[in-house]
């Protein structure tokens, strides 16, 4: 028996966007646990943001198209930015 | 006043350090990546809850001590955290009923707390209450599909459940300084918390297909005075090494 | 970097007019730098260098985790412990995004599993060193995540959509990792005598490893040129690791630390700097299996894994409970 979650791919509207935007998949049991999962992994709880999970197999797809999928890293834990490290003006590269 | 309200805060801070301490142990090794992952939310979310309470602590103490030395140079018998968070993470089955126990509190406890006469106190208890509100729906999910999962997650949650039981009575048996607090209107009833609570983790246990244990069993104490268990030693020995091995350095 | 010692599956790169219709189409479409997506067309091999390449760098991230939780609990402050876990809990996503996108062609993540935990797919050689002190966390951030930028950056534009986009979303969250890991080693070397001992220390042991990341020179190979030619990876091994130098010796000097290569020189001609040999003896045998940490490595993996089947299984059974009640409802 496989016990293996099935795959959802999840989409996310941020608190100013106007549509839904595919960020990527995840495994989880059900639904509603890949909506929670999709909260922890794709959105670090921000405040305002639509998710829409659909299962993997659920979708039906054109051939050769872009799914345009976009990624919105939203954080609340400001030194997540790279610019919460003020780097010294002489070091290149970071 | 002023001291009761930093012993106060210390018990709110240590639960947070404490719970956040345990979790992290857990980084890379839970049971699935996306479980791992929120996990190590929760874990974030007590840790910075924790800071603003020690913050809150160090001021009104008002003799310079910061975050850090309230953290980490405070020896076992000083911490203020409830017995159950100092619990070890056994088992993932451990960890989910302690996290579930405790949640279960805190949001209770932090509802009251957000109409504190203490306005600083009322503002990081609404803050962490979002935080918090998302950890007692997210574990007593947890419950409801372990309890009535496979046979073999039923027997671990209850025994996990059963084991941990004891130290939940001393969430709700109020010491001098939370009787202090509460008279002040700065601080709840805890008391009072044990009903809505007790309801809380039966309807859970319930739906779970759980039993709960008696209300009336004999429930462990001393963590609110500083008398731990045997684990924080070992916790707050790894936790402070660091800071204690190089007194003098700023990192 | 993470196509370390991965077989493209080919002798020799075809030339356009030596490829059926198909593959010719699908050639064109990469050279014209159009986005190869799940369900196009590919090569056989492509998809097989790609479920190897790709499956090993989320492999990478996960096992990755291992070397700086051991530091997590002994973190110095509250606001390092604080980042800490948010840069580890990155890398669990970055792990789940990358096993998302190796998903997209065709293989399971409990397939990508069986294959870590047997051994028989490899992760990033530089997570079988140890992490001995809190520098060692520092000089993670600041040189390993740097090394990895340096690789993920130019992946962005790789052929393969799902592949690409993953990039995205992972660089953009990398550049915090080499700057909280820079930002501990400023701490130290400003600090006391022993910090800056300890942050001297570090960088004595993850600077060569950390070049070998890079991988062998592959100037010979064909599994590169053909890589190359299929657009998913765009500069050598060499190249990326002569830019990792560049770029980190300048940072070392500005740290008052000594990089541990005598041979190092700045070289006005070529505007580089020339380095010492790399043991790649070391690099074999690490890879193989004979790094310090490798077994322990994998062991916590495998355990972490077996400990927590109750927990999935319980939750998968839960599910269908819930779905043939429902039914039964409806």
């Amino acid at each position: 028996m496989n016990n293996e979650w099935p795959l959802w791919e999840v989409f996310i509207r941020s608190q100013h966007g106007l549509a839904h935007k595919h960020v990527g998949s995840l495994h989880a049991p059900d639904a509603e646990m890949a909506v929670n999962n999709a909260r922890d992994v794709y959105t670090r709880r921000n405040e305002g943001v639509s998710i829409w999970v659909v299962r993997a197999s659920d979708i039906v797809a054109s051939s050769p198209s872009d799914k345009g999928a976009l990624f919105e890293p939203s954080n609340s834990k400001v030194y997540r930015h790279p610019t919460f490290f003020p780097m010294p003006e002489e070091v290149k590269n970071l | 006043m002023d001291n009761t309200k930093f012993e106060y805060l210390l018990r709110l801070a240590d639960n947070g350090l404490v719970l956040s301490q345990r979790l992290s142990e857990w980084c890379g090794k839970g049971p699935a990546l996306e479980e791992d992952m929120a996990l190590t939310n929760v874990a974030l979310d007590l840790i910075g809850q924790a800071r603003f309470w020690f913050d809150y602590a160090g001021e009104l103490e008002g003799q310079g001590r910061d975050e850090d030395a309230l953290a980490f140079h405070r020896d076992a018998g000083q911490f203020r955290n409830l017995l159950l968070v100092e619990q070890p993470n056994g088992t993932y089955a451990d960890t989910l009923a302690r996290q579930f126990y405790f949640d279960s509190w805190h949001y209770l406890l932090l509802q009251k707390l957000c109409a504190s006469k203490d306005t600083r106190i009322a503002g990081i208890a609404d803050k962490s209450l979002k935080e918090v509100a998302y950890h007692v729906r997210r574990s007593g999910d947890l419950v409801v599909r372990l309890g009535d999962g496979t046979a073999k997650s039923h027997q671990m949650m209850q025994d996990a459940f059963d084991t941990l039981w004891a130290y939940t009575g001393e969430m709700f048996q109020p010491d001098a300084v939370e009787a202090a607090m509460f008279e002040a209107g700065a601080g709840p009833d805890v008391a009072a918390l044990r009903a809505p609570w007790l309801a809380h983790v039966a309807a859970v246990f319930d739906e779970a297909t759980l039993r709960m244990p008696s209300p009336d069993a004999w429930m462990q104490k001393g963590g609110k005075e500083g008398v731990h268990s045997e684990h924080l030693g070992f916790l707050l020995a790894e936790m402070q090494f660091l800071q204690r091995a190089y007194p003098n350095a700023v990192w | 970097m993470y196509a370390q010692l991965v077989d493209t599956g080919g002798k020799s790169v075809k030339r356009l007019d030596e490829m059926g219709a198909e593959e010719r189409a699908f050639q064109e479409r990469v050279d014209a730098g159009v986005k190869i997506e799940a369900k196009d067309w590919m090569p056989d091999n492509y998809r097989k260098t790609l479920i190897r390449q790709i499956s090993q760098h989320a492999h990478s991230e996960i096992v990755g985790q291992l070397p700086e939780g051991n530091w997590v609990t002994r973190a110095p402050t509250l606001k390092r412990k604080s980042i800490l876990l948010a840069k580890i809990q990155d890398e669990a996503g970055h792990g789940l995004y990358l096993y998302s996108a190796a998903e997209t062609l065709g293989i399971s993540r409990d397939e990508m599993l069986a294959a870590l935990h047997s051994g028989k797919a490899k992760y990033s050689s530089i997570f079988n060193y140890p992490t001995l002190t809190w520098a060692d966390i520092g000089a993670i951030g600041w040189l390993v995540d740097g090394s990895a930028i340096i690789n993920q950056i130019p992946l962005c534009r790789c052929s393969y959509g799902p592949y690409a986009r993953a990039m995205v979303r992972v660089c953009k969250e990398e550049s915090f990792h080499a700057r909280q890991g820079y930002d501990i080693m400023m701490a130290m070397c400003n600090g006391t005598p022993e910090q800056k001992a300890m942050a001297q220390d570090a960088l004595n042991r993850w600077w060569w490893p950390a070049l070998m990341m890079f991988g062998p020179s592959d100037a010979e190979s064909v599994n590169s040129v053909q890589s190359a030619a299929w657009r998913i990876k765009l500069f050598s091994n060499d190249e990326l690791r002569q830019r990792m130098v560049d770029q980190s010796v300048p940072q070392a000097e500005f740290l008052g630390l000594t990089v541990p290569d005598p041979d190092l020189r700045w070289n006005e001609e070529t505007q580089k700097y020339d380095f010492g040999a790399i043991d790649w003896e070391e690099f074999t045998n690490v890879v193989r299996g004979n790094g310090p940490c490798n077994k322990e490595r994998l062991r916590t993996r495998v355990k972490a894994y077996d400990d927590g089947a109750w927990f999935r299984d319980a939750l998968v059974a839960h599910a269908d409970k819930k779905n043939a009640a429902t039914q039964l409802v409806a």
